[in-house]
């Protein structure tokens, strides 16, 4: 491998950002035009990593390996597999549409806007492309940075109080997670090479208490209930690139630190949590999905609506069988469209009406007919209808949780019910009924905000009606990870190296 | 007649660079009495005698001279180019901020170079004689840089507040250190180490009292709870270049000898001072960073920053290991360019008719200044500890080697403040980012100020994407002892 892909895919959009700076300040056109190239061409790169794929194997591909703190036997070691390329893809899609969704939103500081968003998506394809531990934990922490400030500088009225408890609640568990690194350094051959780390027979006591550690970090991110408070308030103080980007990749990594830290590294207590985990699943899907229903601001039901989406995401992961994992990485990418276009399209109506009360709006069909049909499709796509993603993702979710504790699926099911209640009663709020005085006059959408809600459009459908191109890169890379769990990883490496014949 | 005996020059190579840095003093003395004109050379010829000082400890070779007193070994090196290094970014600094606030004294210059000669002494001091004579040659210069700019009232209280308080903390130690010498009568420290093996004292009431007297002297030193209480008040007095001066400089010479007394001279009691410096450690970070949560003024903030700093670093200390060591001499190095950067930024906001010390007179400068707003977001990102920054991999570091060394709890704690902490860190970053601007003030950089404080910038980031070499020079330090 003569290009280093992966390093090229963290840094260009980063050094990309950092070069936004030389631009003088009062050429916002240039500015916008700027990132949106290099966020194009940072989108293109990802296609090599797709295309040159190999689905055959779950070894880590594209990988690159320089020591970088030789003292602490820290390496720079990136690498993706299976369960990782499609992030990539998609970090490089959201960053592409927040950014023409923040075209004409943002109008002050709009370098260190646009700075702000590039640097943050160096740091998030970081996190997907680490295998070292620690590296991995530097691009998680450096992610805060940029996002506190999108949040903060540039959001709604109540963004100071929504950015700072934001990065507290993730910084407290990202911190309880360090300590749980540190402590698998110490008991793992002091290495911080995740594919060493996997595969080594830990106590269970050990295990229990690193489990509680990441779960700390990664449930906070996902997030999960009962520490999924500082969403709604993100999600909605965030601007709307800041949403999209919170729903669209963010909160996937929380998801994302289970399928490639907890379950692989620490199988016997991912097997002894099973049910809390599973039972906090449905508590998110089931309690996001009710409060849902009581939300008077229309940022607010997304963002609980959510933590409901990713509950279902937890409880296929945590059903820990070939269904129920793929079903859930498959949400992930599903609730990262979807929510993603759904952001979109609210920051595209708060840019003309001000107002994100639910109240305010009423017969936008008629004022607004191209725009209601996209959102219509984005709400029956959140609620699970057959031919969209969203159907195949919570269908094998479904699957899975009936297959590990039948009464899980049975209860998860409600949420798609409830899921489908508050969608199309928001739905019905606010295109139909009699038009609002204040809602007249509106602007249809232009091409600009048609061209971004397009690819969102087509990915629906793609992945709702030929679900196997996802699925395809999964299957590998899950079976192999649903045997590190199940413990076959493990008994293979105790096994005399002759005796297992080759793949 | 008295026969001349033949001087050894040999003798003298050793503590040729405090040689040199006590010439540079007189000098300074001299050309501020009769050059009174050229005061503008003052601040230049600092910094390269400084500058020349490092180069020749960097360089200087591991030896033991004087029988035993005087050290210059790998840790002493370490140290040594650590206080330096703070000496000359605030000598870099102080042409800007004193020709600001109208400090015109040239003693100035010179103080601070004799303090950096006791600095040098302390971080190679093997014998308690020079370990005191280099604690009070540090501490007399600083006493009167604090009460320098003479129109200022705060400045004069903070002075005799920290010289009441300082004096009354070479006292303890200088109790702590005559019992050590009454109960193995020797000052070599090494020495004492062998006899407190030998003599089997380790249970000895009469060394816990000494060991206790010596911590409690020591903590004064480094400003560690609950023998904080006067820094806050002697840091916000001082004028702002002083107070990032002995937030960083002192403070690193006062844990270098904390460490030698801890490690060299009495390892023997870890299992005594080790918990007590973790109870002192937790407790420094727990005021110091709940303290700064209700501070108005940015100044007496990072005073409290500074003082759970000091907790933090004792993290390295308690754990009694080299790798703790390490850390902490890491963590040290990488704390003297964030605090320096961030004091470096309150300097910039000063001008002649007010300080603009408080919070809100950061309100907005991302919009007055972008510049100065970006350079301090990554100086209080790195104090919190969030990577890339070298905060991060120092504050790592420390945890990890605490961790090592059984102190589990203790890290838990410490990873909770420092949690604490990003609150009042980001308070600034909000107001800096997220707030209009209330006046217009507009910020002028000098060159020295520009040096320093891109010294800082490349030495938060730096030892953040490379920290690599720095490790290796920390671990390599401690491999002779």
């Amino acid at each position: 491998m003569s290009i280093p892909l992966l390093s090229t895919l963290i840094f260009f959009p980063v050094l990309g950002g950092l070069s936004l700076l030389i631009v003088p300040r009062q050429q916002i056109a240039t500015i916008r035009l700027m990132a949106l190239l290099i966020s194009l061409i940072e989108f293109l790169l990802c296609l090599p990593a797709l295309l040159l794929f190999d689905k055959t194997t779950y070894l880590m591909q594209f990988q690159e390996h320089h020591p970088w703190i030789k003292a602490l036997n820290i390496n720079y070691a990136l690498g993706i597999d299976g369960i990782s390329v499609l992030f990539l893809l998609l970090t490089a899609l959201i960053i592409v549409l927040s950014i023409l969704v923040s075209w004409e939103s943002i109008t002050h500081k709009v370098q260190e806007f646009f700075v702000a968003l590039l640097v943050l998506e160096g740091a998030m394809m970081g996190v997907f492309c680490a295998t070292d531990f620690f590296l991995f934990y530097i691009f998680w922490e450096a992610m805060l940075i940029p996002m506190f400030l999108i949040i903060g500088v540039w959001g709604g009225p109540k963004r100071i109080y929504a950015t700072v408890k934001f990065f507290l609640y993730t910084l407290v568990g990202s911190l309880l997670m360090l300590v749980g690194i540190i402590l698998l350094y110490q008991n793992g051959g002091h290495t911080f090479d995740i594919l060493q780390l996997a595969g080594q027979p830990y106590s269970l006591k050990l295990q229990l208490i690193l489990f509680w550690a990441f779960f700390a970090a990664f449930a906070v991110k996902v997030p999960m209930w009962p520490v999924h408070t500082w969403l709604p308030d993100a999600h909605t103080e965030a601007p709307a690139a800041g949403s999209v980007i919170l729903a669209g990749v963010l909160i996937k990594m929380g998801a994302y630190g289970f399928l490639r830290f907890s379950l692989p590294i620490l199988p016997d207590a991912t097997q002894q949590m099973l049910l809390p985990m599973l039972i906090l699943s449905v508590i998110a899907i089931v309690y996001g999905a009710i409060i849902c229903l009581a939300q008077t601001d229309l940022k607010r039901l997304i963002a609980y609506s959510s933590v409901s989406h990713m509950g279902f995401v937890t409880l296929g992961l945590f059903a820990l069988n070939q269904r129920g994992l793929e079903g859930g990485i498959l949400q992930m990418i599903n609730h990262g469209v979807v929510t993603g276009a759904l952001f979109l399209a609210i920051g595209m109506i708060y840019e003309r009406t001000h107002t994100r009360e639910i109240v305010a709006y009423g017969g936008l069909a008629s004022t607004m007919p191209v725009f209601a049909g996209f959102f219509l499709l984005f709400t029956l796509a959140a609620v699970g209808l057959p031919g969209t993603n969203g159907f195949i993702g919570e269908f094998l979710i479904l699957l899975g949780g009936f297959e590990r504790l039948p009464w899980t699926a049975v209860i998860a099911a409600s949420g798609l019910i409830l899921g489908a209640w508050y969608m199309l009663w928001l739905y019905q709020r606010i295109f139909f009924n009699e038009i609002k005085e204040s809602m007249r006059g509106l602007v249809e959408l232009n091409l600009r905000e048609i061209l971004t809600l397009l690819p969102m459009v087509l990915l629906i459908f793609w992945i709702g009606l030929y679900p196997n191109a996802l699925l395809g890169f999964l299957h590998v890379s899950v079976g192999h990870l649903l045997d590190q769990v199940n413990g076959v990883g493990l008994a293979g490496t105790l096994l005399v190296p002759g005796l297992i014949p080759p793949p | 007649m008295i026969p001349t005996v033949a001087i050894n020059w040999a003798v003298v190579e050793p503590i040729l660079p405090e040689l040199l840095l006590i010439g540079i003093g007189v000098l300074l003395i001299g050309l501020d009495i009769f050059v009174p004109r050229q005061r503008q050379v003052l601040p230049w010829l600092t910094v390269v005698g400084c500058l020349t000082t490092l180069a020749m400890v960097v360089g200087s070779r591991p030896s033991v001279a004087f029988g035993g007193m005087f050290l210059v070994d790998g840790y002493a090196i370490v140290f040594k180019s650590t206080c330096l290094a703070g000496v000359i970014l605030t000598t870099l600094m102080s042409e800007h901020f004193c020709r600001i606030i109208g400090l015109r004294q040239g003693e100035y210059y010179s103080l601070m170079v004799f303090s950096a000669v006791g600095m040098l002494m302390m971080a190679s001091a093997g014998d308690l004689m020079v370990l005191y004579l280099g604690l009070e040659l540090m501490a007399l210069p600083i006493y009167a840089l604090v009460g320098l700019h003479k129109t200022e009232q705060r400045t004069s209280e903070a002075a005799i507040k920290y010289f009441l308080m300082g004096s009354f903390a070479s006292a303890l130690l200088l109790f702590g250190m005559s019992l050590l010498y009454g109960l193995t009568g020797t000052t070599d420290i090494a020495r004492i180490a062998e006899l407190i093996a030998t003599l089997h004292l380790g249970n000895n009431p009469a060394l816990m009292a000494a060991l206790a007297l010596l911590i409690a002297g020591f903590c004064f030193k480094v400003a560690v709870a609950p023998f904080h209480l006067w820094t806050p008040d002697v840091y916000e007095g001082a004028p702002t270049v002083i107070t990032a001066f002995m937030s960083v400089s002192p403070k690193v010479a006062g844990f270098a000898i904390f460490g030698r007394l801890l490690f060299l001279g009495l390892p023997e009691l870890h299992e005594h001072w080790g918990p007590v410096l973790a109870v002192l450690a937790l407790l420094t970070m727990a005021v110091g960073n709940i303290t700064a949560l209700c501070q108005r003024s940015l100044k007496r903030m990072l005073a409290y920053s500074a003082i759970a700093h000091a907790g933090y670093a004792l993290l390295g200390l308690l754990a009694g290991t080299a790798e703790g060591l390490a850390a902490t001499m890491t963590y040290l190095i990488i704390y003297l360019f964030m605090n320096m950067g961030a004091f470096g930024i309150l300097m910039l906001l000063a001008t002649p008719d007010q300080p603009h010390e408080s919070l809100d007179d950061c309100k907005g400068l991302a919009s007055r200044h972008p510049l100065a707003a970006a350079m301090m977001l990554v100086f209080l990102f790195s104090l919190t500890g969030i990577p890339p920054t070298g905060g991060f991999i120092g504050k790592f570091y420390l945890l990890k080697a605490a961790f090592s060394a059984g102190y589990t709890l203790t890290v838990i704690g410490a990873v909770l403040f420092s949690a604490i902490s990003a609150y009042f860190y980001l308070r600034v970053v909000r107001y800096m980012y997220m707030s209009e601007s209330q006046q217009t003030i507009s910020c002028s950089f000098s060159p020295g100020m520009t040096a320093a404080l891109g010294l800082c910038l490349l030495g938060v980031l730096g030892f953040g994407f490379f920290p690599g070499p720095l490790l290796d020079w920390t671990t390599a330090a401690l491999a002779g002892m």
